[in-house]
């Protein structure tokens, strides 16, 4: 790769020379990226789409996209500022993350032009070396610095896109219902991590206390495996449900962690458990002195 | 602080403050289980709506209330735990066995009339056979 051979260079001698110059090849970096701006772009857009990257993309987006990325690029090169740079890198993601791009074709991309723009680089300069050396040293810690804004700013807004998500469906994924007064359903489905459990038992608890609830039936059968540590946190929930005044019954235990959670000895001698969900609210009513009657009961015909 | 205690017909009704220290706390549990003897109380109501944090001489005290004032024939509430005590209470693996609980006052006032039934209903059954 380029960057080899770069170290074996004698180092610079004066710093402020050194600055100087290294601003005066960039200005003529760019002036040769601008006046070979078509050539280059299409350069990197067949190599984009020869190593099959971008594929969830049309040759006519990867185009326009490569188009923008480009001046973005020579531009950060020019003024040696990235926040635009990053701003475009965060705007881009946002639109192609959802499109199913992954980290390594956007770091590919990138690689890629900075490829594509030191080989050309070469080609220009290839009759003086000496030359040549002081350009890739000025061009290759900018080129860098660019390809690292762009991986970093689409890890990142991958990351927050990620997090957005978990945030939406742990939101989603714990409703706790009333169904009568004084009568909560709690379905669980899903994965039960400590977080999770955590997170469901305070809503629990609050909702218990908002809505002055005496029986809480926790539904589980959305649920598909339950270890000790899950068993655990059902037994705390439903210990700190009791000390609101509030009695828990869990419903809809699966054969499968029936048998789990009588093999790793488990004591939920304290849960009172029913078959499922109907049978689950059925008890409930009881306790709360509920009785259900069919309307012909209440008013039998003359 | 000492906690007043209010008799309010066949109960007596202890309600926490503020913050306790130990010291306090042994006080209530002594003061508790007098009273219970002296105004024939069937029923002591603990609130602890006013309590962020329930250390484990707290909750000690507490289960010691109940147990005593049960051997001097009454029963026992603890009513307004908040939600956060009540989960720091579990992980600490604080549950107040053996103790009834219900949300507030007066859902504690309504557990103890329907245990004052129960034991009413239960008498009278024994007559009856007798």
């Amino acid at each position: 790769m380029a960057t080899k051979g770069k170290d074996a260079l004698p180092p610079p001698s004066d710093p402020q020379a050194q600055t100087e110059s290294t601003a005066a090849l960039l200005r003529e970096l760019v002036a040769h990226l601008r006046q070979n701006r078509t050539q280059l772009r299409e350069e990197w857009a067949r190599r984009i789409t020869r190593a099959q990257l971008l594929t969830a993309m049309t040759e006519e987006e990867i185009f326009a996209e490569a188009t923008s990325v480009y001046d973005n690029y020579v531009e950060a090169l020019e003024t040696g500022t990235f926040e635009a740079l990053q701003a475009y890198a965060r705007n881009l993601s946002e639109r192609i993350i959802p499109r199913g791009v992954e980290t390594h074709e956007v770091v590919g991309i990138v690689l890629l032009l900075r490829d594509v723009l030191a080989r050309s680089l070469f080609g220009k300069y290839h009759e003086d070396f000496d030359k040549l050396n002081r350009i890739l040293d000025a061009y290759e810690p900018a080129a860098n610095r660019i390809a690292n804004t762009v991986a970093v700013g689409f890890v990142q807004e991958r990351e927050r896109i990620i997090r957005q998500q978990q945030e939406a469906i742990r939101e989603l994924s714990t409703p706790v219902l009333q169904v009568r007064e004084r009568l909560l359903i709690l379905p669980i489905i899903g994965v039960i991590d400590p977080q999770r459990a955590r997170q469901l038992t305070e809503q629990l608890l609050r909702a218990i206390r908002t809505n002055r609830a005496k029986v809480v039936v926790i539904d589980i059968t959305g649920v598909a495996a339950m270890d000790s540590n899950v068993a655990n946190h059902l037994v705390q929930t439903v210990e700190a449900s009791r000390l609101l005044g509030a009695t828990v019954i869990v419903t809809g235990l699966s054969p499968e962690i029936a048998q789990t959670l009588v093999t790793i000895g488990v004591d939920l001698s304290e849960m009172a458990t029913v078959g499922d969900l109907q049978g689950g609210i059925e008890e409930a009513e009881r306790l709360l002195g509920y009785k259900v009657v069919p309307q012909e009961e209440l008013a039998p015909r003359a | 602080m000492e906690v007043p205690i209010l008799k309010q017909g066949h109960y007596l009704i202890a309600s926490i403050q503020s913050a306790l220290t130990d010291a306090d706390l042994s006080q209530l549990r002594e003061a508790l289980i007098e009273r219970v003897g002296r105004f024939r109380a069937r029923g002591v109501i603990v609130d602890v709506t006013a309590l962020d944090v329930m250390d484990s001489f707290a909750v000690r005290t507490l289960r010691d209330i109940a147990h005593m004032a049960r051997l001097r024939g009454s029963e026992t509430v603890i009513v307004g735990i908040q939600p956060e005590v009540a989960f720091a209470m579990v992980q600490l693996g604080l549950t107040l066995k053996g103790v009834s609980t219900a949300l507030d006052l007066e859902e504690g006032l309504a557990f103890l009339d329907r245990q004052m039934q129960l034991r009413i209903e239960r008498g009278s059954g024994r007559i009856e056979r007798g």
